[in-house]
């Protein structure tokens, strides 16, 4: 596999995105007008978004859900657009895919603290001892999520993603400040594993369901995975095309 | 039902720096020698997709599964220990070459101070400098002592570097030149010169250039890829255990590795070691092995689980200060640090290898005057780029949003702009730090885990915000635009990364009172137990520990080949 060969087909990627970006109004007006279109109509716009997307991709078969039911998925999806919101850097949360990341990783050994010390007594401690519940990360989502539709409803009397961006920001600010009052898990952890579950989904290899197209990576000048940077090491800044692990197969 | 195999020479517990080089310099001397292995067999091949952050840096690949065996951790007495139930502060290695496989490489020589650092702060500033409740000891060894073995190690690693001017003395230079040194490091240099410090480049266990060690390893140059700490060498450019010392043991027909093998007790009769039991974790079957001499060299955690498990030496109670097993725990303090923002430049911060970088010593051990400062002891202050990742690099201004659309600009914006210089702080041993057995948690298997007492003091919050100011003032003359300084340490926290560079418990020294182990790393309360590792330190130093560690594995092996000549204590 030549580097050159690798770069067209990179570049090939990025002129059919941004091609596919300016041609489908419905998408970029959408994601420009944001909580007005997306209230009235949030999920019809996602699903115009996603045929017209089919009609000119491949179909992604990784994009299903593994662990959460489709109210959870899209209560995920927009808290993380939240924490990594679209804008004139690039995508966001959403079009990268991060909740099918999580929704992935859930479903698997980290959803289930697979390798994490989970045996009993399980006591309060103090914050430098770290986590102490004997709930996993699977369960603390769906507990957490339910508790962000609580609070949406009786603060502003509609769900979490019928809100305006504005009153989301502030519902995940209380949950962040722990202001929430929840006794089953803590709202500042649920929002730190969010956070950063958000930014694995954004950065991770795109092997993972997340960082579509390398988007995460093309943004902040990210090469990937290269095979050696010993002939730029010595020198000035360079912007290096980005590669995956796919790329290495 | 135990079944009991055939006596071996010697018995190796763990296979990592310790355990490899004393079961290669052994098997060359013709000595049998038998080495288990908790973990799994691991080769150069398991590397092929190893440029997965996620997998490796988040997920721990390479890393002990905490849901087999944890510790617990409490500040103080007082409070109720809780078992580390995630990964944080420090991760254990796993698998064969253990802790170093994953490390960054960078491989430092203590100073001449830390070997008789008592003497040495009493000789300068008197006793009263040193606060009543630090536990500081001479080794046992002095650092003239210890230099053939760090050559050694360094010539068989094949160690990149040049002299570091405020070091000790060397008796021969490093066997391979210095890395390749980037922009941001001739940044770091020349601010550092123009102060007046005395800036080299960081020593590496990244080779390079290609190199053929002493027992006819060869390897191939480092490719400065930026994936080195907390991932395998694809190249075998990063000395580890598996590709350079455990092949030549292999080689010699003498040495039987048994991975899956979790060594539970050291058995023992009438003082001596007779040899230990182990589980085979993928049957579960028990399983004796015999031996003339046992080696213990996994991580200082178990080193000093195996012996009190197994109830070998005296435990240390902080009450009375007494015994020994399980004193002065220290750490490393590494958060005085500062981060330099540089609003007109970019630098290539993806690219890099585990040890990379240029630092200085002026502050480190003795090499300035104490007598106006409240702490002893210091640390290096290094610029090193070991490759910014993207999921754990997502540098901000200090006070700014970590997330939402001012968190997402200022990241993006800032990952190439930004320079840090960290310090390398060092621990000192206090009475009230120690390791003992956790009376409620068990391991897999039923054992108690390793308690740890730990929290940071005055000691390291004075000296962290030194090294901080330092770092500061060496950014500033970077021409950093805008800096961001630590300020206040805090208390010690086992959730946030700081190093993995855990030492003491099975502590050296000259008086069986006082230490656990003769500075051959020899049992004095069981002549033919070997206790190596970072485990022997009295205290931790202002560097990364993996030299001395080698250099100390090294003497213990030349000490197991004596005493399998002569028996009784080494002197």
């Amino acid at each position: 596999m030549s580097e050159e060969k690798n770069n067209n087909q990179v570049e090939k990627e990025n002129l059919s995105r941004r091609k596919f970006l300016r041609n489908s109004g419905i998408a970029v007006g959408g994601l420009a007008v944001g909580g007005v279109l997306g209230s009235v109509i949030p999920w019809n716009a996602d699903t115009a978004e996603n045929n017209q997307q089919q009609q000119e991709e491949t179909k992604n078969f990784n994009q299903a859900l593994m662990y959460f039911n489709q109210a959870e998925f899209r209560t995920i999806e927009a808290a993380t657009e939240r924490i990594f919101p679209q804008d004139d850097n690039g995508p966001g949360a959403r079009e990268l895919g991060v909740a099918y990341y999580i929704d992935h990783q859930l479903a698997g050994a980290y959803g289930f603290n697979a390798r994490d010390y989970m045996q009993p007594p399980f006591f309060h401690g103090e914050k430098e001892q770290g986590y102490q519940g004997r709930l996993n990360r699977r369960e603390i989502y769906r507990i957490g999520i339910r508790e962000m539709q609580n609070y949406s409803h009786q603060n502003y009397d509609k769900g979490f993603t019928e809100l305006s961006e504005e009153d989301q920001d502030k519902v995940l600010t209380d949950f962040a400040e722990e202001k929430v009052n929840i006794t089953t898990i803590s709202p500042g952890n649920f929002f730190q594993l969010m956070r950063s579950m958000t930014l694995e989904g954004v950065y991770s290899d795109p092997l993972y369901g997340g960082n579509k197209d390398m988007d995460g990576w093309k943004m902040r000048d990210y090469p990937g995975n290269q095979m050696n940077y010993t002939d730029i090491i010595e020198g000035e800044f360079k912007e290096i095309p980005p590669n995956s692990l796919r790329d290495h197969m | 039902m135990v079944k009991t195999l055939p006596k071996t020479d010697v018995v190796i517990v763990g296979v990592g720096w310790a355990g490899g080089i004393i079961a290669s310099e052994l098997t060359k001397q013709g000595l049998n020698v038998v080495g288990l292995e908790k973990g799994r067999e691991r080769e150069t091949e398991d590397y092929y997709m190893v440029h997965d952050e996620l997998r490796y840096a988040l997920r721990y690949e390479l890393m002990q599964d905490l849901s087999k065996d944890t510790l617990t951790f409490r500040g103080n007495e007082k409070i109720r220990a809780l078992p580390m139930r995630q990964y944080g502060s420090f991760l254990l290695g796993d698998g064969l070459g253990g802790a170093g496989v994953h490390w960054n490489g960078q491989t430092f020589r203590f100073l001449p101070y830390d070997f008789e650092i008592r003497s040495k702060t009493i000789e300068r500033y008197g006793k009263n400098k040193i606060p009543a409740d630090m536990t500081l000891q001479d080794w046992g060894i002095t650092y003239d002592e210890l230099e053939p073995y760090y050559d050694k190690f360094e010539k068989m690693a094949g160690i990149s570097g040049e002299e570091n001017p405020l070091g000790g003395k060397r008796s021969d230079k490093y066997p391979t030149p210095p890395m390749k040194h980037s922009p941001q490091m001739r940044m770091f240099k020349k601010a550092t010169e123009k102060l007046k410090y005395h800036p080299y480049t960081v020593p590496s266990a990244n080779l390079s250039e290609p190199y053929e060690n002493p027992d006819g390893i060869s390897r191939a140059a480092c490719q400065y890829c930026a994936f080195c700490e907390r991932f395998g060498c694809e190249y075998g450019a990063k000395a580890d255990p598996v590709v350079t010392v455990i092949p030549v043991a292999k080689q010699t027909g003498k040495f039987d590795l048994r991975t899956h093998s979790w060594v539970r007790r050291i058995l023992h009769k009438d003082g001596k070691a007779t040899g230990v039991r182990y589980t085979d974790v993928t049957t579960g079957e028990e399983i004796e092995q015999p031996a003339d001499t046992v080696v213990v060299t996994s991580y200082v955690f178990n080193n000093v689980k195996l012996l009190l498990n197994s109830k070998i030496g005296k435990p240390y109670d902080p009450s009375t200060g007494k015994g020994v097993v399980g004193k002065n725990y220290a750490y490393q303090v590494v958060k005085g640090s500062a981060v330099g923002y540089f609003e007109d430049e970019k630098f290539n911060n993806f690219a890099g290898a585990g040890a990379l970088g240029m630092v200085i010593d002026d502050f480190n051990g003795d090499n300035f005057d104490h007598s106006d400062v409240d702490f002893l002891h210091g640390g290096y202050l290094a610029l090193t780029q070991t490759g910014q990742r993207p999921i754990q690099n997502n540098p901000i201004p200090k006070e700014s949003p970590t997330w939402g659309k001012e968190f997402k600009q200022n990241s993006l914006k800032y990952i190439n702009k930004t320079l840090s210089v960290s310090a390398m702080g060092a621990s000192l041993p206090f009475k009230q730090h120690y390791l003992d057995l956790d009376p409620v948690y068990k391991d897999t298997f039923g054992d108690p885990v390793i308690r740890m007492t730990y929290d940071f003091k005055d000691q390291d919050r004075h000296l962290a915000q030194f090294t901080a100011k330092k770092a500061e003032g060496i950014l500033k003359e970077m021409g950093a635009d805008k800096i961001d300084t630590m300020e206040e340490l805090g208390p010690y926290n086992i959730t946030t990364y700081q190093s993995t560079h855990n030492t003491g418990g099975v502590i050296m020294g000259d008086d069986p009172n006082t230490s656990a182990v003769n500075n051959y790393s020899q049992m004095w309360d069981m002549d033919n137990l070997f206790v190596v590792g970072a485990s022997s330190f009295p205290h931790n130093s202002g560097y990364n520990p993996t030299d001395t560690v080698g250099a100390l594995a090294y003497r213990a092996a030349e000490g197991v080949i004596k005493y399998q000549k002569s028996g009784g204590i080494l002197a």
